[in-house]
């Protein structure tokens, strides 16, 4: 009988959000990464990098004030707070090329022990490539976290020992934040930085399928 | 005297020959040309490689461009989209080809281009399926102080075309919020730079401290009316 609760995708953007300093300039990838920006503390200040060309990205605006020329990398419309800034796009993605941003949280199909990352594609046949600034992100930041469900729909791990699916980066990720645990990636593999309540360290390690040095 | 403004959209375009490579700026809603493709599909160039972020949505701009026949190549870095039919037929049928580029990439091949540089080692790209040139040879690799790199070649214009928000005769243009995007690099990197704008000044009225793009990257501008479009800014679609 488990006696643990996995962490909702809200308690998971909050746990990340935890870890992100005040001052620091952030991208928060499409997707799950983006309910990030929605827990970062109160009286922090957290620059927000967005690939298309902002820093200073804003919330979404009330409905009927959306400016199509203000939009983030998913397209949708948002804002600009005081301070923030637009460049071309040779400049935006000098910021991650050149390690100019402390952290990109990004989504994952597969994360290796030592943080390869696969994100941007399946590989199927027939299936159209479409990359992005997915490898751009992957290596660009100072530090890049992954934020996603450990397991997949099926139940396998999503942290494996050597990618499946076409390579992102290499050696990329830093840190995967889950909705069983939070893992770092090291040359020597996984290590524990914490787990959800209840959950045992060698289910931990069972359901991820590989060994995890203890925090 | 200099007068780059063009009286419209057809004039700025009487010069786009077939074959060329022209890229096309705007990212999403923000900063796309659709005068200007709209005006190339009407001026009929053809065999055309088109360098763009995506390749095209629903069935108006760039998707009408291919759609039309007119594109051999794109070079992109998302081409997959929710509404990406025409691209996701022509590539599916073997009507298109591809040149999958991340989008940091792009847009340093382009800027390279214009800035005259012969070729760059990039981190982004290493190790991955994209290290490699359309024949399948791996791309050229170099280590430099403990770190991989991947040797990318500029991508150059015979034309750009691109959206900016005002200009002046001489061609200096400036922008508006996130539809800058891939304005700027785009328009050094082409032979021949047409812009759209919104509005013309005087010489002398645009702030010299705020032109983005200095005329000197401009051949032709062309102003056009603002509409309640998405691409227009400002408003949801009308």
């Amino acid at each position: 009988m488990n006696s643990y609760q996995k962490r909702s995708k809200d308690e998971l953007a909050r746990r990340v959000a935890q870890d992100i300093h005040d001052g620091a300039y952030v991208n928060l990838g499409i997707g799950m990464p983006t309910l990030v920006a929605n827990h970062i503390p109160k009286g922090l200040e957290v620059i927000l990098h967005s690939e298309n060309g902002i820093l200073g990205m804003g919330p979404a605006p009330a409905e009927g004030s959306e400016d199509y020329d203000l939009i983030n990398a998913g397209k949708q419309p948002v804002t600009l707070l005081k301070g923030g800034a637009f460049f071309h796009h040779a400049d935006s993605f000098a910021m991650m090329r050149g390690g100019h941003l402390d952290i990109c949280v990004l989504g994952a199909f597969q994360v290796s022990a030592t943080g390869d990352l696969a994100n941007w594609h399946t590989g199927e046949p027939g299936a159209i490539p479409a990359v992005g600034g997915a490898m751009d992100l992957a290596i660009g930041a100072k530090q890049t976290w992954v934020m996603m469900d450990l397991l997949t729909k099926k139940g396998e791990s999503k942290i494996v020992n050597a990618c499946t699916y076409p390579l992102t980066g290499i050696a990329c990720v830093k840190r995967i934040y889950s909705d069983l645990a939070t893992l770092e990636c090291t040359p020597q593999g996984l290590k524990l930085i914490d787990k959800v309540e209840g959950l045992g360290h060698a289910e931990l390690e069972k359901l991820a399928g590989l060994p995890i040095q203890p925090a | 005297m200099i007068n780059k403004i063009a009286p419209s959209i057809a004039e700025a375009l009487a010069g786009v020959k077939d074959g060329s490579t022209v890229m096309i700026g705007g990212f999403g809603t923000a900063g796309i040309p659709n005068e200007l493709i709209d005006g190339l599909i009407e001026q009929g160039a053809k065999d055309l490689t088109v360098v763009n972020n995506n390749a095209g949505n629903a069935d108006q701009g760039l998707a009408a461009l291919l759609k039309a026949g007119r594109v051999r190549k794109i070079i992109c870095s998302f081409p997959r989209q929710a509404d990406s039919h025409v691209f996701d037929e022509l590539y599916r049928s073997g009507r298109i080809e591809l040149e999958l580029v991340p989008q940091g990439n792009l847009a340093e091949r382009i800027r390279a281009a214009g800035a005259g540089i012969g070729a760059f080692f990039t981190p982004t790209g290493f190790g991955t399926e994209l290290a490699k040139n359309s024949d399948g040879s791996p791309k050229e690799t170099r280590e430099i102080n403990g770190i991989q790199y991947l040797l990318e070649y500029p991508i150059y214009g015979d034309v750009a075309l691109i959206k900016a928000e005002c200009g002046d005769r001489w061609g200096n243009l400036m922008y508006r919020m996130a539809a800058r995007n891939f304005g700027p690099v785009m328009a050094t990197a082409a032979k021949q730079t047409i812009a759209t704008v919104h509005e013309i000044r005087e010489l002398g009225a645009l702030d010299p401290e705020n032109i983005v793009t200095p005329g000197i990257f401009v051949s032709k501008i062309v102003k056009i009316e603002r509409v309640a479009t998405q691409a227009g800014g400002f408003k949801k679609a009308a």
